[in-house]
């Protein structure tokens, strides 16, 4: 597995001041400084309008930087049709007249694969999301946390480097969420992918990240980056665990911190 | 509890089904009455019984008129399909189709088709003109819900399909028509009774005999010859068209969405 905190690995995606303001004038990120190493799972934790949310667009290239720079160090930026990026929505986002099967296979679809070579690709996606026999179930037939993991197969299903996630549970329940945090840190695990996941919960990104990256708002920046070194993989005992406590209080005092300086909106 | 509800339930669909009929009866029973009591003329108003047997004596004659409307309809109807989804994918593509174009589909959608059939039909021949009328009675819907749907399709999606690197052809085909879909045939459900519609007033704009005649020329004619029983025999037989028309539509569109679109699904208890 990967090390947590490999600092002098080279570096897979790295944002360099990069800047949003939108055409009715709110800033949305200023001067925001993110490095991103193979292999590692970041949070970005922030209060609401923090630009979370925006930065991970314009990591994934759906929108672009008023200032400043997004820089692939290792590769050329991801051009179209490539499927380097994975993206998950805090809604699932399936389409709602296709099959699970059709949902998970529609990058492979979009790429031009034929719909046999798709199928060697999306049933070991399913298999690990557990929806193997829902293959020809429709979206509505199936329940929230189940449309969520439609969603990640769909994004894992190109194998990425780098899966960004905009607050993908945050809708689901409690004990629909801890399931789905352990499957990821799995399904991450064996992948060997990088992860870019937007919350707003401590205690997620704790649970999840190797490290937070804290965001303050009024213009969206970092504000503090806290590494969470204790090792992989994580499970129900790290989650009652005292360390685990002292991190979440590390790090919700930090985002205190940066809500107080985001000020009131 | 439940048992109470669901026999209430029921109860309530037998009333919907069976009150209208007892009305329908109701009202063809006094009408019957008062024509026999007040021994109105049939070329004033005929019975029921009377339109019934008319029905039934011309046959021949109306049967052969309903399959002219209904093929003319037909036909007007797969125009405006057709050129009602392509005119609006046209749109969505080309922003410079859409400004130079939009503006002359709201004129023909607005223009009294009556007021624009007797121009047809000194353009055009008579079939053509009878079909073109059809079509621009029932193409607007059909392009209006359409671009609306296209229109409608959920961002976040979209930016997928862009991750994707998917090109135009494939955002359309395999995510905007099928967005589109259900608005689609929303526009198609308005479009079919719309053009019986056109087809009707073409026909008793063009008011000419022949053996190809449709029904609305029969109602014309029938008009002409005091044959009073023979028009409400035929307005019969069009409004059964047009009742056909609306439920073979929304059963098409049943069959299509019923695995995913809230439209279709049955409520759940």
């Amino acid at each position: 597995m990967p090390p947590a905190t490999a600092l002098h690995s080279a570096l897979l995606v790295a944002l360099r001041g990069v800047g949003k303001a939108f055409p009715n004038g709110v800033h949305a990120l200023a001067g925001l400084d993110l490095e991103v190493r193979p292999g590692e799972f970041v949070a970005l934790l922030g209060p609401s309008g923090c630009g979370k949310s925006t930065a991970l667009r314009i990591v994934a290239g759906l929108s672009e930087p008023t200032e400043g720079v997004v820089a692939w160090p290792q590769t050329a930026a991801p051009g179209h049709g490539e499927n380097r990026i994975g993206f998950v929505f805090q809604d699932p986002t399936l389409m709602p007249w296709a099959s699970v099967f059709n949902n998970v296979a529609l990058p492979l679809k979009l790429r031009g694969m034929g719909a046999d070579k798709a199928a060697h690709r999306v049933e070991p996606a399913l298999d690990r999301v557990g929806l193997r026999t829902f293959s020809r179930a429709y979206p509505r037939e199936l329940s929230g946390g189940m449309r969520m993991r439609v969603s990640i197969a769909r994004a894992l299903v190109t194998e990425p480097q780098l899966l960004l996630m905009d607050e993908p549970f945050a809708a689901l329940d409690e004990i629909t969420r801890f399931k789905l945090n352990d499957d990821l840190l799995r399904m991450w695990q064996a992948l060997r992918t990088t992860v870019i996941f937007v919350t707003h919960s401590v205690f997620e990104s704790v649970y999840l990240s190797s490290r937070v990256v804290v965001m303050a708002a009024r213009p969206g920046r970092v504000f503090a980056e806290l590494a969470v070194d204790a090792p992989y993989p994580r499970d129900q005992g790290f989650r009652t665990s005292p360390e685990y406590g002292a991190f979440c209080r590390r790090v919700s005092e930090a985002l205190s911190r940066a809500m107080a300086a985001g000020g009131e909106p | 509890m439940k048992a109470r509800a669901s026999a209430g339930e029921r109860r309530d669909r037998a009333l919907r089904i069976a009150l209208p009929i007892v009305v329908l009866a109701l009202g063809l029973a006094a009408w019957e009455l008062v024509v026999r009591i007040e021994d109105i003329p049939p070329y004033v108003l005929p019975a029921p019984g009377n339109i019934l047997r008319t029905l039934i004596s011309d046959w021949d004659l109306l049967s052969r008129s309903l399959l002219v409307t209904l093929i003319t309809t037909f036909e007007g109807f797969l125009l405006a399909a057709a050129g009602g989804v392509g005119l609006a994918v046209l749109f969505n593509q080309s922003r410079l189709v859409e400004y130079s174009l939009y503006p002359y589909a709201v004129i023909l959608q607005v223009t009294p088709i009556v007021a624009i059939a007797p121009l047809l039909l000194i353009y055009l021949p008579q079939h053509a003109a009878v079909l073109a009328c059809a079509w621009i009675v029932a193409f607007f819907p059909v392009l209006a819900n359409t671009t609306l749907g296209l229109n409608s399709v959920d961002r976040n999606l979209a930016a997928l399909f862009s991750l994707y690197g998917a090109s135009r052809g494939q955002v359309l085909w395999h995510l905007k028509l099928p967005a589109a879909l259900p608005y689609i045939l929303g526009g198609l459900r308005i479009a079919g009774g719309l053009s019986l519609i056109g087809a009707v007033v073409a026909e008793i704009a063009a008011g000419s005999a022949g053996a190809g005649s449709g029904l609305a020329y029969r109602i014309a004619e029938s008009g002409y010859r005091l044959n009073i029983p023979r028009m409400f025999a035929a307005l019969l037989l069009l409004s059964l068209a047009g009742i056909v028309i609306f439920y073979l539509l929304s059963l098409i569109n049943y069959l299509a969405l019923r695995r995913w679109h809230e439209s279709a699904l049955e409520a759940e208890r």
